[in-house]
């Protein structure tokens, strides 16, 4: 029977009281808990995608909306703009201009996204191919590892892509071919692992394929028409660089979404190219840093008063451990002074109290934490189902720790008073009373 | 073994009371008679070192109290001398057997579970040592704090108005239970009391006049 288990006994054996202090610590240290690793991870993606993507290029619109989509995968497209039009950024030999991939979204699978694009995206996240190969020809798709897990794709397996980006079999493109999967890729924690990477003529094929069955329905006989034709001989007229950005300029008449620019050093000229495709043409240029820590200050707002709404829940639950521990002192006096007759000296007491305290305030934490991972798993659940993001639970900061010190603080404070109380018992006079 | 000399305690705006010195050897067991308000309490409190006399000395087993500081005092009081009160009160969270142990511990002696057992066994509460105190009766209550003032085998044994809300069957039971424990634990007894039915239980008697 040392002061520890004491003081545990002492506090369960109000347990009402002791449950009001605990939830309400544990509220608090949990929602900062939770806006801290809220804030890490969503950080950490946006970070780990941005990918040195200095500009993405797109149909006019919401310049977060453009960044979001053609960079996150989270959001609809502004639209699309033609090879025409983003002819000159397709260019090789263009002097700014390191990299430009081009992307082709429109369509999913199961509700994943399947992205046309160029060999170059696979470098742009240093993504590397675990099983199988990379795309050589239309409707040959890589799968991110994220997908191939959640659905189960293997190399070789087969599936239609449907229309949009929510799971609707009604939207399933059934006259079209079917995309093959040849190849699976390393796992890299971006967001390349939840996207289906093919080629932009397969995006294109789908979609013309439905175009053309509709006007099948008027003229039957017809069979797959030129166009057609052209895409499927497309690689094998070009052996040597089957999907690169060379055969996108080959169809200027085609439409991609978005390019993602990066940049070959931060120049005036390389600055001021946004403004000019802003200004001069039917396109849209947006730098998803800004973009990006534009949605940081909208958010920030939010994080911000949820953090203040967490402090005022830390600050009451400060208070009912103080008036918990206060109060009960009036009901222990016989027992405060009964430990003095047994030998307690005041010093004795005082720990006691502060023992309480201190245990009230671990435990808060204990829960607070076990919380916050537990909303951060649920809401990493829905993140997925959602966006296709991966969030974890399991992921603990050093800041909670910091969170801990900060809890047994709030301990100290609310029980030092109470104990220096306990600590001044006069035995004598309280005994005398009864 | 319990010796006081001159002893005076004044509270605050009244008038000081005087006490009679008290000379009582190892293994003797006192009764200390006096109606309300002659200070029985006050005399008690002083003997057991909860409160300091302005004047005089309390001398337990061989130990001046003044002479202690208080952090010492508390330990010598855990160790040396065992307070029966008139209301019994124990530590509300703890079990029977916990309370006991934590008397132990806080004397800073190391917990003896057999020590603990036998004594209850001897008081015939043995079946409550798990029981929290406030589901025992009054009277088993009593026991329990006969048990914890003599669980660390006390030099002195002092008890207030122990009988004071017993009818007379078990006023006689109690105070044998305490004479007999206190003998044979080899403790010195003063029991102090208004009650006039104790008086001849007691060899030793002392009057305190208002």
């Amino acid at each position: 029977m040392n002061l520890f288990t004491l003081s545990w006994k002492n506090i369960w054996h109000k347990p009402f009281n002791a449950l009001l202090s605990l939830s309400l610590l544990a509220l608090g240290v949990g929602l900062i808990a939770l806006l801290l690793l809220l804030n890490r991870q969503i950080q950490a993606q946006f970070e780990r995608n941005l990918a040195g993507i200095d500009l993405v290029i797109g149909a006019k619109g919401s310049p977060l909306q453009l960044i979001l989509s053609s960079m996150y995968h989270i959001d609809a497209p502004t639209g699309n703009i033609s090879i025409e039009e983003a002819r000159p950024f397709l260019n090789p030999r263009h002097p700014l201009i390191e990299t430009a991939i081009p992307l082709s979204l429109g369509d999913s699978h199961r509700g994943y996204r399947i992205v046309g694009t160029t060999p170059g995206f696979l470098e742009l996240y240093a993504l590397q191919v675990a099983e199988g190969r990379l795309w050589e020809k239309p409707m040959e798709v890589v799968a991110g590892r994220a997908v191939a897990e959640a659905l189960g794709l293997k190399v070789g397996s087969r599936f239609r892509s449907s229309h949009g980006f929510v799971e609707d079999e009604n939207l399933v493109h059934e006259d079209a071919q079917a995309f093959e999967v040849v190849g699976i890729l390393e796992p890299s924690g971006s967001v390349a692992d939840q996207l289906l990477l093919c080629d932009a003529q397969s995006v294109w094929l789908v979609h013309d394929h439905e175009e053309e069955a509709t006007a099948a329905e008027e003229e039957h006989a017809h069979g797959p028409d030129e166009q057609h034709h052209g895409h499927e001989a497309e690689p094998n007229a070009r052996p040597d660089q089957p999907s690169g950005r060379m055969a996108l300029l080959a169809h200027p008449e085609q439409d991609i979404t978005a390019l993602l620019i990066r940049f070959k050093g931060r120049s005036y000229q390389a600055l001021n190219m946004q403004r000019a495709i802003n200004e001069n043409t039917n396109m849209q240029a947006a730098t998803p840093a800004i973009e990006i820590n534009r949605l940081y200050n909208i958010l920030g707002g939010w994080l911000d008063a949820l953090q203040i709404l967490a402090y005022v829940i830390i600050g009451v639950s400060a208070l009912s451990v103080f008036v918990s521990l206060y109060s009960s002192l009036r009901e222990r006096r016989y027992e405060l002074a009964i430990m003095r007759v047994g030998g307690a000296t005041p010093r004795t007491l005082f720990l006691l109290i502060v023992m309480e305290g201190l245990l009230l305030a671990v435990l808060g934490w204990l829960l607070g934490i076990a919380l916050s991972h537990l909303a951060m798993e649920v809401i990493a659940g829905r993140m997925e189902a959602d966006y296709r993001y991966s969030f974890s639970g399991l992921v603990f900061l050093p800041q909670e720790w910091w969170l801990l010190g900060a809890a047994l603080g709030i301990g100290l404070l609310a029980a030092v008073i109470p104990a220096i109380r306990a600590s001044q018992t006069d035995i004598s006079e309280t005994l005398a009373e009864g | 073994m319990l010796h006081t000399s001159d002893l005076t305690y004044t509270y605050r705006r009244g008038e000081p009371l005087r006490f009679p010195d008290l000379h009582c050897a190892a293994g003797e067991q006192w009764l200390l008679l006096g109606q309300s308000g002659t200070g029985k309490t006050t005399l008690l409190h002083l003997l057991g070192g909860l409160r300091s006399p302005q004047r005089g000395s309390v001398e337990v087993a061989g130990v001046a109290l003044g002479s202690l500081s208080r952090a010492r005092l508390d330990h010598f009081r855990g160790q040396k001398i065992g307070i029966i009160f008139q209301t019994p009160h124990f530590v509300r969270a703890l079990s029977v057997g916990e309370n006991l142990a934590l008397t132990q511990r806080l004397a800073g002696l190391p917990v003896d579970r057999n020590r603990i057992r036998e004594l209850l066994d001897h008081l015939n509460i043995a079946h409550k040592l798990h029981s929290k105190t406030d589901r025992l009766s009054a009277g088993e209550q009593q026991r329990v704090a006969i048990a914890r003032a003599l669980i660390n085998k006390p030099a002195v044994l002092l008890a207030d108005e122990p009988t004071s809300a017993l009818d007379d069957h078990n006023c006689e039971r109690v105070i044998e239970l305490i004479e007999r424990q206190a003998s044979e634990e080899g403790a010195t007894l003063l029991v102090v009391t208004h009650d006039n039915r104790l008086k001849d239980q007691f060899e030793h008697h002392i009057y305190l006049e208002a």
